[in-house]
């Protein structure tokens, strides 16, 4: 699935849900069944600064394809990053650089986050497009 | 405004923030160490400000100035009759703690040497801390620090200890910010003074809670920020004794400050006026002045009775949840208590009891140091404050396991 479908699915689950209390079970939920990174890969190297809690993201490349590992020690945090890992990961380097995140917005995760989280949320989102632009130059 | 009995019921009344739905829920207040509501009396003040003598002070020759003037040197006499001050010009308005301990920092630049000693205990906010790192990088002064214990009690023993003809400075908070501690400034400031150290104390915190003396405490400085005491936010004070204010030299250049000018030499105003250069927070010194109004009518034994019973109210409630944790366990506390649950990052918790509409403070409080001491993250702190209830105690205990279902 492209990364635009799997947007509109996310949308579309978000939609279903009648309140926040609902969606942030959800999230959480979604944070437990994330896949952990390797142990070695938790350094500070691959911290991503701007959250109040701590957030290791790896990249890999395998085949033409980019893929994300990632972890958090919060958990709300982690249900975030497995939304955007199930967007982004498994994906072309150069289909990450293109997509839009609009579907951020339309399921209204900034502004139900608090200003630090919706910060660390743009800059989760920078870095796994950083990854995407090192390894597409790798490509070419 | 009379005084009547203490009841909390009729004093939320004056707070209208607290009328307030946060998502959908009624807004239980629990950050009050961050920041506390502000009451309709101090709101009026300020409304009145600027609907009828909106003005700058001290240098214009019509009514409103004239009124502005007033009110403001008025209010400065309420807070140096407040805290118990010699003279109302050894209270300088600051635009709070952080700007008041900068002031002193920046004035002991030209006071210390390299090798003098500074000491710092280890449950300093930021604010208490990096001003005198960056004053010990500029003067080659050493830092050292004064450990706590497990309860979060500051180890005196360590303390003595570290003192010596060296030591020129101790600064310490009246009550920290992340643990509720209240230190005994009374013992550390008799100590510094046995070897000829001057001692600043952090009254950020203890100023909502306990009505402090400065003469009686024999304390050099002490510092307040409004907010934190019904008052508005970038207004505070610096306490001074006059012999420390008149031996360090100004902070900010500028008008207001000064006595004479010419490009040749410029001579500088008296006190407090060496310290308040450009039009200061004339509202915001109005409305503190408001503000002490407001809790002295309440009163101050009043409200520390009534929040140490709300403190051992949810001290106790918190902990039949399982796992919760207190950090910050002295017998002698205000109304703050930080905890953590097992397992749960405190962020987590903080954001599902933000969607119940219950406020916390989430994270290291400015106070990493603290943080570090006990291995964790950070920490969730509910600031409990007198316009708080049982009730509402309640409801954070409910919140708590509601949340730990979730995220557990």
């Amino acid at each position: 699935m492209g990364i635009k479908e799997i947007q509109e699915e996310i949308v579309d689950e978000f939609s279903m849900f009648e309140d926040w209390m609902q969606r942030y079970e959800y999230m959480i939920e979604l944070g437990k069944s994330l896949p952990l990174i390797d142990e070695k890969y938790k350094i500070d190297g691959n911290i991503i600064k701007g959250c109040q809690s701590k957030v290791w993201v790896h990249a890999e490349l395998e085949g033409d394809k980019l893929v994300f590992t990632a972890d958090s020690d919060a958990i709300i945090t982690k249900g975030i990053i497995a939304i955007l890992i199930r967007v982004f990961s498994n994906q072309k380097p150069q289909d990450i650089i293109d997509s839009d995140t609009k579907f951020i917005d339309e399921i209204g995760l900034k502004e139900h986050l608090s200003p630090t989280r919706a910060n660390g949320l743009v800059s989760m989102v920078k870095q796994l497009k950083m990854y995407a632009i090192a390894y597409q130059t790798q490509l070419n | 405004m009379e005084k009547t009995t203490f009841n909390p019921i009729t004093i939320r009344k004056d707070f209208p923030i607290l009328n307030r739905k946060v998502n959908g829920n009624p807004l239980v207040y629990f950050d009050n160490a961050a920041t506390s509501q502000t009451p309709q009396q101090v709101i009026d003040v300020i409304v009145d400000y600027y609907s009828n003598y909106n003005a700058n002070i001290h240098r214009g020759v019509h009514a409103l100035s004239q009124e502005a003037t007033d009110k403001y040197e008025q209010a400065r006499i309420k807070i140096q009759k407040h805290f118990n001050a010699a003279k109302p010009y050894e209270v300088i308005f600051t635009s709070g703690t952080t700007h008041s301990i900068n002031l002193v920092a920046n004035g002991f630049s030209s006071i210390l040497k390299a090798g003098d000693e500074l000491i710092v205990s280890a449950m300093e906010h930021h604010s208490n801390i990096v001003p005198w790192q960056m004053l010990c990088e500029r003067t080659g002064a050493i830092l050292k620090v004064i450990p706590m214990s497990e309860e979060g009690e500051l180890l005196l023993d360590e303390y003595y200890k570290l003192l010596s003809g060296e030591t020129k400075l101790v600064f310490c908070n009246h009550v920290s910010n992340a643990l509720g501690t209240v230190n005994p400034i009374k013992t550390i400031i008799d100590a510094a003074h046995e070897v000829g150290a001057a001692v600043l104390i952090d009254g950020a915190q203890a100023a909502p809670h306990i009505k402090a003396d400065v003469q009686e405490l024999d304390v050099d400085f002490y510092t307040v920020s409004a907010h934190k005491m019904c008052g508005p936010t970038g207004e505070g004070m610096l306490y001074g004794k006059e012999e420390w204010l008149n031996k360090l030299p100004p902070y900010q250049g500028g008008g207001e400050m000064i006595a004479e000018v010419t490009f040749a030499k410029t001579t500088y105003a008296d006190l407090p006026h060496k310290f308040e250069a450009g039009t200061p927070n004339i509202c915001g010194g109005i409305a503190f002045g408001a503000a002490l109004d407001y809790m002295n009518a309440i009163g101050f034994k009043e409200i520390a009775a009534y929040e140490h019973e709300l403190l051992h109210y949810a001290t106790e409630q918190l902990l039949t949840i399982e796992g919760l944790r207190i950090y910050g366990t002295s017998k002698s506390k205000t109304s703050v208590i930080s905890f953590n649950i097992e397992g749960i990052h405190p962020y987590d918790m903080g954001s599902i009891l933000d969607k119940l509409g219950i406020a916390v403070r989430t994270g290291h409080h400015c106070a990493q140091p603290i943080m570090d001491f006990y291995k964790i993250p950070g920490t969730v702190r509910a600031s409990l404050s007198f316009y708080n209830t049982k009730d509402e105690v309640d409801v954070l205990v409910a919140g708590i396991k509601r949340a730990k279902a979730m995220l557990l």
